[in-house]
């Protein structure tokens, strides 16, 4: 570890969920090297952080897309008709399955069971934004706007 | 319902209900000024007095809790249960984004009472906005002197931080929370010993619900007396009910304990959105017991509902018409609690499992004769064979299902195809 002050190892261990979350933010998904370095910064076995993280269904040992669209399909939003036809659309829109992502490395589909709207559904979540009381139109303009948006950042990386 | 003026959700609505200027124009903070002149027993014996059970799902009383951690000046914890993902249950996310510092304020006063010094907000990862929210909120009351050394003079110190689970149902379980804060992976642990003897860092650990702790300074506002005159005479104070489902008006309402199922469905819901009756009720998130039509005047309370076989949960009710596919709501449900379980204990782990396929073989119309005896004898070998409730909440939707729809399963088998979706 850089920093000069002593860390004892329990309190370095409780950062482990946290510095997944930095260091997934940075790649996308968590490489075999950030593992390495983190256990060798959490002073645990690589094992262990392998192991912890792939408890969490929020951290990914694969790269995704630009967008992970994660789809309700819990009992509340299926029993309004929504899970199956929001994910169905979704799949046929981006011409993958679901746990696929699209060949321009943009949309990654993944179904997941309750984000705790079940009031508001169907629902879905756009990493980290959440979208309730969804129909197929309003996922269709949210699909434009995310396009639209990584278009003009594709264009401004390239200016 | 009548008169009943909202506790909980007094907020809830207010533009700027999560910011604490907000907070303290609507009378926020009083209660902590009030409890850190009182002795912490008093505290602990109010909240006793007062009734209060968890709100959580398992509903103990949190009075008793209080009074389980151990007194003089070791190292304790309070952790704050935030990791709300129980299909249905969408309560604690509107007091979480909406009134954080109605929780806030509970949990420094429970804090104060049980002598600790150190906090923890764990909150489900999926909770974007929350988190956001609870950090400004955390700023704000250190800013105000509510958190941190001497706290309003009293001497009392205390601080808190948020921390953002990562997508596992099972964080929700306290003792899969202490190893998740602990950044470790969220098994359960044996129990005993309880958090109250050995949790966090193997220090003795308070864990409450959301919900329970907004509740805690109401109650040292207004007495226990009348939290007491709120409810029934077991469960005390008000609740809030989440419906969602085939009902007109899907939402949060706050109602004291004891309403009636039939008027949280037909006068806070509007009743069924459309022509078709009612079929079933999942009374208290995905791992209660379905009930049927027949028990729609069952007071929603923690004993009236354990009577007729279900439980109060977290108070999530979803409600299905007529029509629903009774095999594959459970099928569904099931699917949950397969991806969800830890894997640590092998019912579980494999019994849940296979309660998926043998559903998912009924829903398509690949039933076998014999099918029904295996679904049971599949409960039979979870329930009380876990570490954790969450094995014998998996088998709740599949023996209630079985119990009140097994001509349904029967005819799937039968016919190799449903006949109620259409």
């Amino acid at each position: 570890m850089a920093t000069g002050t002593h860390v004892p190892d329990p309190i370095r261990r409780a950062r482990l969920l946290t510095a997944l979350y930095i260091a997934q933010e940075q790649a996308g998904y968590l490489t075999p090297e950030v593992i390495e370095r983190l256990a060798e910064r959490s002073n645990v076995p690589e094992a262990a952080v392998f192991s912890t993280a792939s408890f969490y269904t929020l951290f990914r040992a694969r790269p995704v897309g630009r967008y992970v669209l994660q789809v309700c399909t819990g009992l509340s939003c299926y029993l309004v008709g929504g899970a199956e036809r929001l994910a169905d659309y979704l799949e046929r829109k981006l011409g993958i399955k679901a746990g696929e992502t699209t060949p321009d490395r943009l949309f990654t589909l993944e179904t997941v069971q309750c984000l705790a709207s079940c009031g508001t559904a169907p629902a879905m979540r756009v990493n980290d934004e959440l979208y309730e009381n969804l129909t197929t139109e309003k996922v269709d303009m949210l699909m434009d706007q995310l396009t639209e948006r990584a278009e003009r950042w594709a264009a401004l990386n390239r200016s | 319902m009548g008169s009943f003026e909202p506790v909980l959700t007094r907020n809830v609505g207010i533009p700027n209900s999560e910011r604490i200027a907000v907070y303290l124009e609507r009378g926020g903070y009083t209660a902590l000024r009030k409890a850190l002149h009182m002795p912490p027993d008093e505290l602990t014996a109010l909240v006793k007095d007062s009734g209060l059970r968890g709100r959580g799902g398992a509903g103990f009383p949190a009075g008793l809790k209080w009074g389980f951690m151990p007194k003089g000046p070791v190292t304790k914890y309070v952790c704050i249960n935030a990791d709300e993902g129980e299909p249905g249950t969408f309560k604690d996310r509107l007091l979480i984004e909406h009134d954080p510092h109605s929780i806030l304020e509970g949990v420094i006063i429970a804090a104060y009472a049980v002598g600790a010094h150190r906090a923890f907000v764990y909150i489900r990862g999926e909770f974007f906005l929350g988190v956001k929210r609870w950090i400004k909120a955390i700023d704000e009351a250190y800013a105000s002197g509510f958190l941190g050394k001497n706290i309003l003079g009293s001497g009392f110190d205390m601080d808190l931080s948020v921390h953002r689970g990562a997508g596992a149902y099972i964080c929700g379980e306290e003792t899969a929370l202490i190893n998740s804060l602990e950044g470790k992976r969220g098994d359960p642990r044996m129990k005993p010993p309880y958090p109250a003897q050995i949790g966090l860092w193997n220090e003795p650990t308070l864990v409450h619900n959301v919900e329970t702790l907004a509740n805690v300074p109401h109650i040292v506002n207004r007495g226990a007396a009348w939290f007491k005159s709120i409810g029934t005479e077991k469960s005390t104070g008000s609740k809030l009910f989440c419906i969602s489902g085939h009902v007109r008006r899907p939402g949060n309402y706050e109602l004291p304990l004891g309403t009636p199922l039939r008027t949280v469905i037909e006068e806070c819901a509007g009743g069924m959105r459309g022509a078709r009756p009612l079929k079933a009720v999942i009374p208290g998130g995905a791992s209660t017991p379905m009930l049927t039509p027949e028990h729609l005047d069952t007071p929603m309370d923690f004993e009236a509902l354990v009577q007729v076989g279900s439980m109060l949960g977290t108070g999530a009710i979803i409600v299905m018409e007529e029509g629903t596919c009774m095999v594959e709501v459970t099928r569904r449900l099931m699917d949950f609690f397969a991806h969800e379980s830890c894997g640590q204990c092998t019912p579980c782990r494999m019994g849940t499992w296979r309660l998926k396929e043998v559903l998912t073989r009924i829903v398509r119309g690949q039933g076998q004769p014999g099918d029904l005896d295996l679904l049971e004898e599949l409960c039979a070998g979870i329930v009380g064979h876990t570490l954790c409730p969450m094995g014998d909440a998996a088998v709740n939707p599949v023996l209630s299902s079985l119990q009140h729809f097994r001509q349904e399963y029967e005819d799937h088998i039968q016919y190799q195809r449903c006949k109620e979706e259409n």
